[in-house]
């Protein structure tokens, strides 16, 4: 298949060493370490402001505004770039490109023939072939998202990285975003930020939880079976409240502090 | 059909301006002023058609000069702003620049323009491209600078070179800027061309304007400006529809008003 980019092929190990980060010499990260298994979907769960984003885009190689230093490698020893798809929390969708230009927007930002045929296969498993000459404003959150997601996949990236990508959707969508993201991106090595304890525990093959300042991340069992797994599973629902229950002692602290001061 | 739509969407405007020129002509009636004061709609009227080829003889000149200077200074405006957003030196040197000679009124420069340029034509398509090189520039620049981060973002980690960056993602996002500074630009050639006219020339409505004041041909006064609104709102109608053309994605802003 004629292709502009690889298509995910043997997603590698990414791993993220000593990473310091500091805001005006307060210290968001330091020495923090992070390992995304290669194939395998992570997700990071943290509360509003924890700094997991800020973690994701320096594996993107976005400015965080602060001073960083870190050390990113891979287990092929082949450098990151050009093997990432970005899905930020809006859809970043152009209004003035048709949808099928939008989902073909990676090659021609790097000056390579754009495979359209591809594009329409993606967006057919999508489920919007109907939508490619239409521009985006004529389309619901849902539909958008779906674009956004048919957009990562043509980059062909081994390494996918979502910064809260379903955030904005209604329940039920996002519900349906969620299996077709773990379908479509399966055998990736996916990284997944997100507040939500349900998303993180139906999609995630392997779930951190970033708390404290500066940032620590624990590691949290994810449930048995494989994602996306059942909303009213019972043994997600007794991690979800596992999880909200750490997601609440967490900053109960300092909470407490700043109301005594 | 449309064009139907389009008259009944204008029928309020056309009342407007049909009262209007009802109250005027009511007005002269009433009070019955000398006609080198204030002649009636009616009277004017009469004279445009009376005139009609000694207007359209200046006319045609003044329609010169306010195309030549919208293109010029569109042009040279978009131009500095492409420079300024892609070279950074630039933006250190020329900005302060720019912004010490927008405290020059402009109008202050017409009598210097006049002695480098001549009474012709050339000194009134610079006054009018002066008048509307910085708004332009400025709009431009300000949506070349304002790109939603978010797509910039994007564009970084699907490894676009900067060109393309600009071209695909910058410039298409400065559009609805660009095109603000456009429609400005429409109402302020005008403006440039005429004032150019007043302060020494020997042909265009401002001159036949000057020329007819002197004769207290207040009614010819009229009949020119008339054309001169004519011009002006046909020049800003056109730019504005063609803007609403080329950027069909811009909700309307009419629907914003309230």
């Amino acid at each position: 298949m004629p292709s502009t980019r690889a298509v995910a092929v043997d997603p590698p190990t990414v791993r993220l060493d000593d990473v310091h980060l500091a805001y005006d010499d307060s210290p968001l990260f330091e020495q923090l370490e992070l390992t995304l298994p290669a194939g395998s979907w992570t997700c990071l769960l943290g509360r509003s402001g924890c700094g997991k984003s800020t973690l994701l885009r320096l594996i993107a190689g976005l400015a965080t505004g602060g001073e960083s230093r870190f050390t990113l490698s891979t287990d092929d020893q082949s450098p990151l770039r050009h093997r990432i798809a970005w899905m930020a929390q809006q859809d970043l969708l152009l209004p003035w490109s048709r949808v099928i230009d939008n989902v073909t927007l990676g090659s021609r930002l790097r000056g390579q023939t754009t495979d359209r045929e591809r594009a329409h296969e993606l967006l057919a498993a999508v489920g919007l072939t109907h939508a490619a000459q239409r521009r985006p404003e004529a389309l619901s959150g849902g539909q958008r998202s779906r674009i956004a997601l048919a957009r990562t996949l043509y980059e062909g990236a081994s390494v996918v990285l979502m910064d809260e990508p379903f955030a904005s959707l209604d329940a039920i969508t996002r519900l349906e975003l969620h299996e077709l993201a773990a379908r479509l991106l399966a055998g990736r090595t996916v990284i997944m930020v997100t507040h939500d304890p349900a998303e993180a525990l139906r999609l995630a093959d392997r779930l951190l939880v970033m708390h404290g300042l500066p940032a620590t991340l624990s590691l949290h069992e994810a449930p048995s079976g494989t994602p996306p797994r059942d909303i009213h599973d019972a043994e997600l629902i007794t991690h979800q409240r596992q999880l909200l229950d750490l997601l609440n002692e967490q900053t109960a602290p300092t909470d407490i502090a700043v109301g005594q001061q | 059909m449309k064009i139907m739509q389009r008259l009944t969407a204008m029928t309020p405007a056309l009342l407007g301006i049909g009262l209007l020129l009802a109250g005027w002509q009511g007005v002269v009636l009433l009070f019955d002023p000398p006609r080198y004061i204030l002649p009636g709609p009616a009277r004017v009227a009469l004279v445009l058609w009376s005139h009609h080829s000694l207007l359209l003889h200046h006319g045609l000149i003044t329609l010169l000069e306010i195309l030549g200077g919208f293109v010029l200074g569109v042009s040279l405006g978009v131009l500095t702003a492409l420079a300024l957003s892609v070279f950074p030196t630039l933006r250190r040197t020329l900005l302060p620049l720019l912004l010490v000679t927008q405290a020059i009124p402009v109008f202050a420069l017409a009598p210097i323009l006049m002695l480098w340029f001549g009474y012709g034509m050339l000194s009134k398509i610079i006054m009018a491209m002066l008048i509307i090189y910085f708004p332009v520039a400025s709009t431009s620049y300000d949506g070349l600078r304002q790109t939603p981060p978010g797509w910039l973002e994007l564009a970084t980690t699907m490894g676009a070179t900067p060109f393309r960056r600009l071209w695909f993602i910058r410039i298409p996002a400065a559009l609805p800027s660009f095109a603000s500074g456009l429609r400005m630009a429409a109402t302020a050639a005008p403006i440039g061309a005429v004032i150019g006219e007043w302060v020494g020339s020997s042909a265009g409505l401002g001159y036949l304007m000057l020329q007819a004041n002197g004769r207290m041909q207040t009614d010819l006064m009229f009949a020119a400006l008339v054309v001169l609104v004519a011009f002006a709102v046909t020049l800003y109608f056109l730019v504005d529809g063609l803007c609403r053309q080329l950027l069909p994605w811009q909700p309307d802003r009419r629907h914003n008003d309230d």
